[in-house]
């Protein structure tokens, strides 16, 4: 705390963000639902080089005089120099970040949170299954083991949306299916011509790709009746609760613990989650 | 730490001596209604009340609060809220009111500290005022605390009529009372014994008792109780219970703008509001009133045990006094006390 000329105290301030610069966006998903991916890099020098964060964490993005929202940071922590977010046009924030164009400038608070414990699981082969949006904080992790490829064993990518044109990265997916050391399984809810791949809601495709257990972690991120089923299929898959991982959302404001309304049970999604293993989410009793 | 007395007759000098130099927030009449006011002068303060409406949490955490100002759109920028270094006194607290900040405490100066609530904290003297004659919600001694409690204040005034006893607890309220000094004399033991009796009739004065014994633990495994619907079958979801309880935090952040200035500002939110917890995807954690009460009730008496170690409530009455259709938490706690988990 440090007093200025004028007598008064500045404090640093939680609720305060900084500046971030939108470098790229990339449009991922058109229509009512649309998603862009934002490419954000601080504007302050120091920021830039000294923000650090771990898979898993989130930030919160002001579009000043529209609002703040939450979103899981879906880079990954080995790419410096900037952080990416995907957004879904939803509410008042998110189409407001839709109108954005490369250039402007936004608020950014964080990284907030828990992390995904991928150090602790190099050596062990990981199955990502996502849905939808839900494959951003997804989409972290697997840049993340990408860049440490040799640290890690077998890597697993399943994921699945409603129609071809609602897969999120679809340029991605694209190329790493071109790659031999990973494994992607996409699929579709509803039949389409020209679709090779699973036809299928994701937790019946899990069950056609048949992951082994042995020596794996389990990863799932979707709607919230999706990781249900995904976590259902996965334990009779022989997966163990301490094998499976989630990444829970709730309605955030303060993002550090203290406005009170993303809790399940006496647990703040904001600063004890939002990642939890099924053991820990079994335990849990709240609403959700 | 010290035991003054000082003349009833005195108190308007000291206390106006007082408003000289800090910002005095204290009971002020409104209509049939006391709230804490700032004052300009002793007169104004209304030694009549029982409890003020709004608690003393809102001098600490105020209602609404800018926590930065900024230029608004696409090319914005972002502009510090400087926070005043203005000294701060609540004269005339409650025990019940006093309390509150044990209990905020943890959750404004935890991992993050509040800028706002920190500073204002450190610049405040809590003077605490005894309560002679308790409402007939009031429960403070089922939570083990006292109407003539010193625990939670800097320094305390006990009406002996006549003249006051004055507590200085605190490091900072024996600073504070030593800038005052010719307005006191030592306490005598007869003080001390005049006030004890004046603190057992008050706690005679208090009639009504919440079992809270075993009822942290016992709430683990009544989540899914039938009681819950029972509880939540009348609760309008007005949020009044909240907006007058002591202990309640939550808020929520908003972006006022004109085309060119800005300000996030927080404002006290409501957990008995549907809107609350509702996510832009429309899905709801806590869609039913049901869901709600049952919130409210852990957050104060399960969540806070479990992750501070104190109930979340003092037992000031005032949700009880003020709820439109007569939620009584009180009998709420009694009957899972009672009910089969």
């Amino acid at each position: 705390m440090t007093k200025n000329s004028e007598g008064t105290f500045e404090i640093q301030n939680p609720y305060q963000p900084l500046l971030a610069k939108v470098v790229k966006i990339t449009n991922e998903v058109d229509g009512a639902r649309a998603i862009k991916t934002y490419k954000l890099v601080f504007q302050d020098e120091e920021t830039k080089i000294n923000f650090s964060f771990i898979p898993g964490q989130f930030v919160m993005v002001s579009v000043f005089g529209k609002g703040e929202s939450t979103f899981a940071i879906s880079s990954s922590s080995t790419q410096k120099d900037y952080i990416e977010i995907s957004v879904m046009k939803h509410g008042k924030n998110t189409a407001a970040l839709h109108e954005l164009e490369e250039g402007d400038i936004v608020g950014v608070r964080g990284p907030y949170g828990n992390t995904f414990d991928v150090k602790g699981w190099e050596g062990k082969n990981i199955i990502l299954i996502g849905g939808g949006i839900g494959q951003a904080p997804l989409r972290s992790v697997l840049n993340y083991i990408l860049d440490n490829r040799d640290k890690y064993g077998t890597l697993d990518v399943i994921y699945g949306a409603r129609t071809s044109s609602d897969i999120c990265y679809k340029e991605e997916f694209a190329e790493l299916e071109k790659r031999d050391d990973v494994n992607v399984h996409l699929s579709i809810d509803v039949e389409e011509e020209g679709w090779n791949n699973y036809v299928g809601f994701v937790p019946n495709n899990l069950m056609e790709v048949k992951p082994s257990s042995e020596n794996a972690i389990a990863i799932t991120c979707g709607p919230p009746i999706m990781i249900e089923y995904v976590i259902q299929n996965l334990l009779k898959l022989g997966f163990t609760e301490k094998q499976i991982y989630t990444t829970l959302e709730m309605r955030m404001k303060c993002g550090i613990g203290i406005c009170g309304r993303c809790n399940i049970g006496n647990l703040y999604v904001c600063k004890d989650g939002p990642v939890f293993s099924y053991e820990q989410l079994k335990g849990l009793q709240g609403d959700m | 730490m010290e035991n003054l007395v000082i003349q009833t007759e005195k108190l308007s000098e000291w206390v106006n001596e007082v408003i000289k130099k800090n910002k005095v927030f204290a009971p002020v009449k409104e209509t049939d209604f006391s709230n804490f006011k700032i004052i300009d002068d002793y007169s104004e303060i209304d030694f009549t009340y029982l409890l003020p409406r709004v608690p003393a949490k809102k001098i600490l955490f105020k209602q609404t609060e800018t926590l930065f100002l900024f230029t608004p759109g696409s090319k914005g920028s972002v502009q510090t809220k400087e926070i005043s270094d203005e000294k701060l006194v609540v004269f005339s607290l409650r025990t019940c009111d006093a309390k509150t900040f044990s209990i905020l405490d943890p959750v404004f100066l935890g991992d993050y500290a509040d800028p706002f609530y920190k500073s204002r904290r450190e610049r405040s003297i809590l003077i605490g005022l005894s309560c002679n004659k308790p409402n007939v919600n009031c429960f403070c001694t089922s939570f083990g605390d006292s109407p003539a409690s010193s625990d939670y204040v800097d320094i305390l005034l006990t009406d002996l009529d006549g003249k006051h006893l004055v507590e200085v607890v605190t490091e900072r309220g024996k600073k504070f009372i030593d800038n005052y000094k010719k307005f006191f004399t030592s306490a005598s033991k007869e003080d001390l014994d005049s006030k004890k009796k004046v603190e057992e009739q008050a706690i005679k004065g208090i009639t009504r008792t919440m079992k809270l014994e075993g009822i942290p633990e016992k709430l683990d495994k009544m989540f899914e109780h039938p009681i819950w619907y029972e509880n939540a079958m009348k609760c309008i979801g007005c949020g009044t219970c909240t907006f007058v309880c002591p202990t309640c935090h939550c808020f929520d952040m908003q972006d006022e703008s004109t085309l060119r200035e800005g300000a996030r500002v927080r404002v006290w939110d409501y957990c008995m509001n549907p809107e609350y917890t509702h996510h832009a995807s429309g899905h709801n954690p806590r869609p039913a009133r049901m869901n709600r009460v049952r919130n409210r009730i852990f957050h104060k008496f399960n969540y806070y045990p479990i992750n501070d170690n104190i109930v979340g409530c003092t037992g000031c009455g005032r949700c009880i006094d003020y709820c439109s259709v007569n939620i009584d938490v009180i009998d709420i706690i009694n009957k899972i006390g009672e009910a089969e988990s």
